[in-house]
């Protein structure tokens, strides 16, 4: 047999990596690993530029194991892989060392015990490569039908796409009605039309469509299974719907931040959110002569870092609306910056100016004061401009807050296996690389479950969510990983321990060469490796974790740790 | 070379911790940790498997007997496996190998089983630093790596 010959790509992920760990000392440390022939050290390994490099350096040297060291196989491992396929390695002699989630970014304070952590962790990778074998992959059904949980834009525009091509659809919505938060909002920006205008035809054609199945004041109960295949029960008041759907999108939304102890929220009856403001005029309240905009309230602070983006545009929107009604209303706008973006909103801001909106800015340090003891008198700023304070007449205090997550995502993320992140909102699989897109496959995010997200936006990652979603279930079916178990039929006692814990019916004795032997049905198999740790023979192995390779990362990890050795 | 002190448990020494996580909780959940840049020790080096129930006992006491200061398996919580039932399974086989590990005369600290979901990233980052200071109060696996 010949020799195995390992390559070994460090990358310096500009400075993600590089910035904290000694990148040519681990690739020092690793040159001199058994059956390493090559290593390399680059800026960006998952670049043009890199990838040619594996390719290239596969073919020289005659490579049949490739290490690469950067971030999380979870984002970046089919590139790779693709790479090795593509210059003719099989895509399993592939083995990954995440050195960027798991080291640099997590111990950038101690540049040498994280390059220390790096170089083992290398040698960990090196050791497994070395008893890496090729597999085949399998091909498995999808079954050709989508779940959207949350019936707002997003979710309708997403199940509309879906259901344009022909899949059918089931969107779950927790309230009676399909619209979301739009519909609870007056007009929509910066065009000034009813949210009716939007939301009547997307609510006719998604309850019209045939091949659409909406499930109102319903809530996901659980979901099992994986891409192609999950099993979803849906609950309305105890009675349960169980659903097959071969891919999910998550449309689930946001909702206001309600500033309780704010400003006098909750305790002054004439302050008010956006939200609430909206509402109350869409039934044409009374409108008041003196308005005092709060921006930020709640957002840009310690315990809630991010900018709610269309904050400002909001009371762009709600303050043009104010002076349209009535020119001598007195509307006031206190920002700490006004985030006006883009082409439109930069038009409105101006605009609003023009027709006569105070704008002023309040420095956090020090906030505007609400004045009045049963009501909301007057607002006491400090004018950044004038350096002093002044105090503006107040018959309406509207305060400006950020878009929060459901009080239910964390459930939805645990039920799907996705994850939310520090803020509470969905976290994709990656920003930049794979937005819309859970690390978990099959599964998608649009719209402000994802971050507060305007109605634009929302639609555009509706339909990029259901594009994506769409695709394994027009393909018919998808490649399942060659992680599953096999039975080594000559060591195995047919003890029946792997057919006890399965946890999906995939191991049965039967009668074999040697007798009774257990069996695997790779259909089934979905690569978890319960049997392999019950089997008292070692004769169920695990593809890509079998005993072999996990035992030589322990190895190399332990290595030099005898009395005496380096530490 | 060792640092001074490392023997005797001192200031200086900086246990060696392996760690098993399951692919679809933990390792993201680590993932996640270092996405959101949560600093922690150095000490903890992860093995990712595909569910926490994967892992043999048998790699648990290798890593003990070759001198590692401690193991920990991660899973997700029970009921969110993945799998259904897998870290069930961890979690009986967890108990009986800290029965084992000191009948053979393992600290059975050494071992520990914990569970944090793709979510909790600072979950991850606290149970690192957790262990890491348990592990370091319990001195370094020393007799192990003698017996090498």
């Amino acid at each position: 047999m010949p020799k195995t010959r390992v390559g070994v790509f460090v990358c310096h992920c500009g400075n993600n990596i590089g910035g904290v760990v000694r990148v040519p000392e681990v690739v020092e440390d690793a040159r001199h690993l058994p059956n390493v022939v090559c290593v390399e050290d680059n800026l960006y390994t998952c670049s043009e530029e890199g990838l040619s490099s594996i390719k290239e350096q596969i073919a020289e040297q005659n490579l049949s194991r490739v290490v690469v060291a950067s971030c999380t196989p979870r984002t970046h491992e089919p590139l790779f892989k693709e790479a090795c396929e593509e210059a003719g390695l099989n895509r399993y002699l592939f083995e990954f060392v995440n050195i960027r989630e798991h080291c640099s970014w997590v111990h950038r304070h101690d540049p040498a015990r994280a390059t220390e952590k790096a170089k083992e962790l290398v040698r960990m990778g090196v050791a497994k490569a070395r008893y890496l074998e090729p597999q085949e992959e399998f091909e498995s059904e999808v079954f050709p039908a989508a779940l959207v949980v949350g019936g707002g834009v997003a979710g309708m525009t997403a199940a509309l796409s879906l259901a344009n091509q022909g899949i059918q659809v089931y969107v779950v919505e927790r309230e009676e009605k399909l619209g979301g938060l739009v519909r609870e909002l007056r007009t929509l920006f910066p065009t000034e039309q009813d949210t009716g205008e939007l939301l009547s035809p997307l609510m006719e054609q998604v309850r019209g469509h045939p091949q659409i199945t909406v499930y109102l004041g319903s809530e996901v109960e659980n979901v099992e299974g994986f891409i192609g295949d999950f099993q979803v029960t849906v609950g309305s008041d105890g009675q349960n719907s169980e659903l097959q759907v071969g891919t999910v999108i998550v449309a689930t939304g946001a909702q206001e931040l309600r500033p309780s102890g704010m400003y006098g929220y909750s305790t002054l009856p004439n302050v008010v959110t956006q939200l609430e403001f909206e509402e109350s005029f869409k039934s044409g309240a009374d409108l008041p002569p003196n308005v005092v905009m709060i921006n930020c309230v709640g957002a840009r602070v310690p315990e809630r870092t991010y900018c709610g983006r269309f904050c400002c545009s909001t009371a762009i929107k709600n303050a043009i609306w104010l002076k349209e009604q009535d020119p001598d209303a007195k509307v006031s706008v206190l920002h700490r910056d006004v985030m006006a973006y883009g082409v439109d909103i930069e038009d409105s801001y101006r605009g609003a100016m023009e027709l006569g909106v105070r704008f002023l800015r309040y420095d956090i340090q020090n906030p505007p004061q609400v004045l009045g003891a049963k009501r909301a008198e007057a607002v006491k700023v400090q004018h950044q401009l004038m350096g002093k304070e002044v105090i503006l007449p107040a018959d309406l205090v509207v305060l400006t807050t950020p878009l929060v997550p459901r009080e239910d995502s964390e459930r939805l993320s645990k039920m799907l296996k996705v994850p939310l992140g520090t803020e509470g909102f969905f976290l994709e699989a990656h920003l930049k690389l794979r937005p819309i897109e859970f690390s978990t496959d099959g599964i998608y995010v649009c719209g402000s479950a994802r971050y507060p997200s305007s109605i634009p936006e929302s639609v555009s990652q509706a339909y990029a969510a259901a594009a994506k979603a769409g695709i394994p279930i027009r393909d018919g079916s998808v490649r399942v990983e060659a992680i599953t178990v096999f039975c080594d039929e000559r060591t195995c006692s047919a003890c029946g321990n792997c057919v006890e814990v399965c946890p999906f019916g995939a191991v049965e004795l039967e009668e074999g060469k040697f007798g009774r032997i257990a069996s695997v049905s790779v259909a089934q198999c979905k690569g978890c490796g319960c049997c392999v740790a019950a089997c008292p023979s070692g004769a169920m192995q695990q593809r890509g974790f079998d005993d072999r390779q996990l035992l030589s990362m322990i190895g190399a990890l332990a290595e030099g740790m005898v009395s005496g050795g380096g530490r | 070379m060792a640092v001074e002190g490392s023997e005797t448990g001192g200031n200086g020494f900086e246990p060696k911790i392996l760690m098993f996580a399951c692919n679809w909780c933990s390792y993201a959940g680590a993932d996640l940790a270092g996405v959101s840049r949560l600093q922690m020790p150095a000490n903890c080096r992860v093995i990712r498997v595909m569910c926490s129930a994967r892992v043999r006992p048998e790699f648990v006491i290798t890593a003990l007997s070759k001198g590692l200061d401690g193991v920990v398996v991660l899973g997700c919580h029970p009921g969110d496996c993945h799998y259904s039932e897998g870290n069930y399974f961890t979690r009986r086989r967890g108990l009986f190998l800290k029965k084992l590990l000191e009948y053979v005369g393992i600290e059975p600290e050494r071992f520990q089983v914990r569970w944090v979901s793709a979510s909790e990233g600072a979950k991850f980052a606290d149970t690192v630093a957790e262990v890491t200071r348990q592990v370091k109060a319990l001195g370094p696996n020393r007799p192990r790596r003698n017996a090498q």
